[in-house]
């Protein structure tokens, strides 16, 4: 067990050395500890790669598109799940069939409508696609918990006179709490880390995420694998320690979410 | 009953689409249809061209080869990340001291950016990198190699980098599958004198089909349409060696212009997800078992 660990870790050990080695030490030795604790390489990285830039867009593009997420996915879900329509059964089934399509086939398409509406280049145009491709999970998440929950509650806060909107938004969403989680975890590394739409979308520009932002770094700083290191340590550190915070939720979100 | 209304939709979609692309001659309307066109973007209307776009990647070696090795990566990748998080899941579901640190590092590298993952074992597989330095340091130095330089060792080196970055996904999984398995069950087999590999095999297995069949359709799913993770490392290379149709697709779509092109690519490539989508829905059901 310990050799399978430590072989598994080996890649982490790279990533944390690497990024405090000067080059004459990548050079000489690149499986050794670095001589000390030496910095300048995420003061290089930190002035020279516009990651700070970066970060603030991922940070605005991943809040935004989860915000939106979980208001439009939770209402439609519970409309969605509540209403026994043949309209309302129909367009589930429409969420459902986005949850098969790859995201490929849409991929041309939806790139021609971003740049007919003007809208590369954009905040907007990343978190429009990001909602939409989350949407299905979300609907398909949010519904399924909705349809276990008793009715009663609802019930008892229309008998009492509260408009269905304050049902909603003081009675059912409370109670949705634990799916709310697991929607959050889910769709925003989902947004935070994905790659090939915002280099298409954002890459160049200065609205790039993160992901992007990296990959133009590692052409920059072509064989100076010490700053590429020291940057992409700094571009992954949110997540890690937000991730070793709350890993049990972590991990129990990623497990109900996906078994749903 | 849901795949035949999935599939009456889809037809009632796609007769919406062609009679909206007819009105707007050619731009717009859904993704598919592009498939059995030359369009190549806002330079030209598009011309259909009905199958010619599947006859051309047919006929083309490079297309082929990134063909099979999507068709191969999603194999090897989903055999092997399912027994590795398979095993991972039960030495770790038993109570270890250190089982929950362990737990915490294995899941890990499936929350990272792909991007990061990429450039990461891009360093660690040079020639002169960490990984061969490893090999010579524990005695092994014969096997050093030029790993994603070779064109015969390159897909197997993103196949294991893909493995060690989502093995910890499928062992969340089966540890949560791991809970619906009752500890009675199995102290009622060990006690009929069942060995620890009978357990497995006749108690605990039968009851993590469902388990299974998630992580067998992420995996395969995820893997036939890996991009990130080739576009970084080995940008397809050397040679075609380790391109993907996700790959071939995006060069073809938008770095070449051939839109058209590209949309088939995808198209093929939907289907061959919808395809083991299917397979696998029907083949493991069978398998199912209550509790």
């Amino acid at each position: 067990m310990l050799a399978v660990a430590g072989l598994f870790l080996f890649p982490f050990y790279v990533f944390l050395t690497m990024s405090l080695k000067t080059p004459q030490e990548v050079a000489g030795n690149p499986l050794g500890l670095p001589s000390g604790l030496n910095l300048s390489n995420y003061a290089t990285a930190w002035q020279q790669g516009g990651l700070g830039d970066a970060l603030v867009n991922s940070v605005v593009v991943t809040a935004l598109s989860v915000a939106l997420l979980v208001g439009c996915g939770s209402l439609a879900a519970y409309l969605l799940a509540r209403r026994m329509s043949r309209l309302s059964h129909g367009l589930y089934l429409v969420f459902l069939l986005g949850l098969m399509i790859p995201l490929q086939l849409g991929m041309v398409p939806l790139y021609q409508f971003m740049h007919d509406a003007n809208l590369l280049q954009t905040y907007t145009s990343l978190i429009i696609f990001e909602v939409g491709h989350h949407l299905p999970l979300v609907v398909f998440l949010y519904a399924g918990f909705t349809r276990a929950l008793p009715r009663q509650y609802e019930e008892a806060a229309h008998v009492d006179g509260a408009s269905s909107w304050t049902t909603f938004r003081k009675v059912v969403f409370p109670l949705l709490r634990p799916v709310t989680g697991t929607v959050v975890i889910l769709s925003a590394i989902g947004i935070w880390n994905d790659f090939l739409t915002p280099l298409l979308y954002v890459g160049g520009s200065a609205q790039q995420t993160l992901p992007v932002a990296i990959f133009a770094f590692r052409g920059e700083f072509t064989s100076q694998w010490e700053v590429i290191f020291a940057g992409m340590a700094m571009a992954i550190l949110p997540i890690l320690v937000v991730y070793f915070l709350l890993q049990k939720y972590i991990i129990k979100g990623f497990a109900s979410g996906i078994k749903g | 009953m849901v795949i035949a209304a999935l599939s009456r939709l889809a037809s009632r979609l796609a007769r919406h689409a062609l009679a909206y692309d007819a009105r707007s001659s050619g731009a717009g309307a859904s993704g598919g249809l592009y498939a059995f066109t030359d369009w190549a973007g806002r330079r030209g209307g598009a011309d259909v061209v009905g199958l010619a776009n599947f006859a051309e990647l047919l006929a083309s070696p490079p297309a082929l080869t990134a063909l099979g090795n999507s068709l191969l990566i999603a194999g090897a990748a989903t055999v092997v990340q399912t027994v590795v998080g398979l095993a991972l899941a039960l030495a770790l579901h038993s109570s270890l001291a250190s089982r929950n640190l362990l737990r915490t590092l294995f899941f890990a590298p499936a929350l990272l950016p792909p991007v990061v993952i990429g450039l990461l074992w891009q360093y660690i597989l040079t020639p002169a990198g960490p990984f061969n330095d490893l090999l010579r340091g524990v005695g092994l130095g014969s096997l050093t190699q030029n790993w994603l330089g070779d064109s015969d060792l390159a897909l197997g080196s993103v196949i294991a980098v893909i493995v060690w970055q989502n093995a910890g996904l499928t062992m969340v999984i089966y540890l949560a599958g791991l809970q619906n398995v009752p500890a009675e069950l199995l102290e009622t087999a060990q006690l009929d004198g069942a060995s620890w590999w009978q357990r497995l095999r006749h108690v605990t297995m039968p009851l993590l089909v469902p388990a299974t069949r998630i992580a067998l359709s992420l995996t395969l799913i995820s893997s036939l349409k890996l991009f990130d993770q080739v576009f970084v490392m080995t940008g397809g290379g050397p040679g075609h060696a380790t391109e993907t149709l996700s790959l071939i697709m995006y060069k073809e779509a938008f770095v070449s212009g051939r839109y058209g092109y590209g949309a088939a690519i995808a198209l093929v490539l939907t289907m061959i997800v919808f395809a083991f989508a299917l397979l696998q829905l029907r083949g493991l059901r069978r398998f199912e078992v209550e509790p």
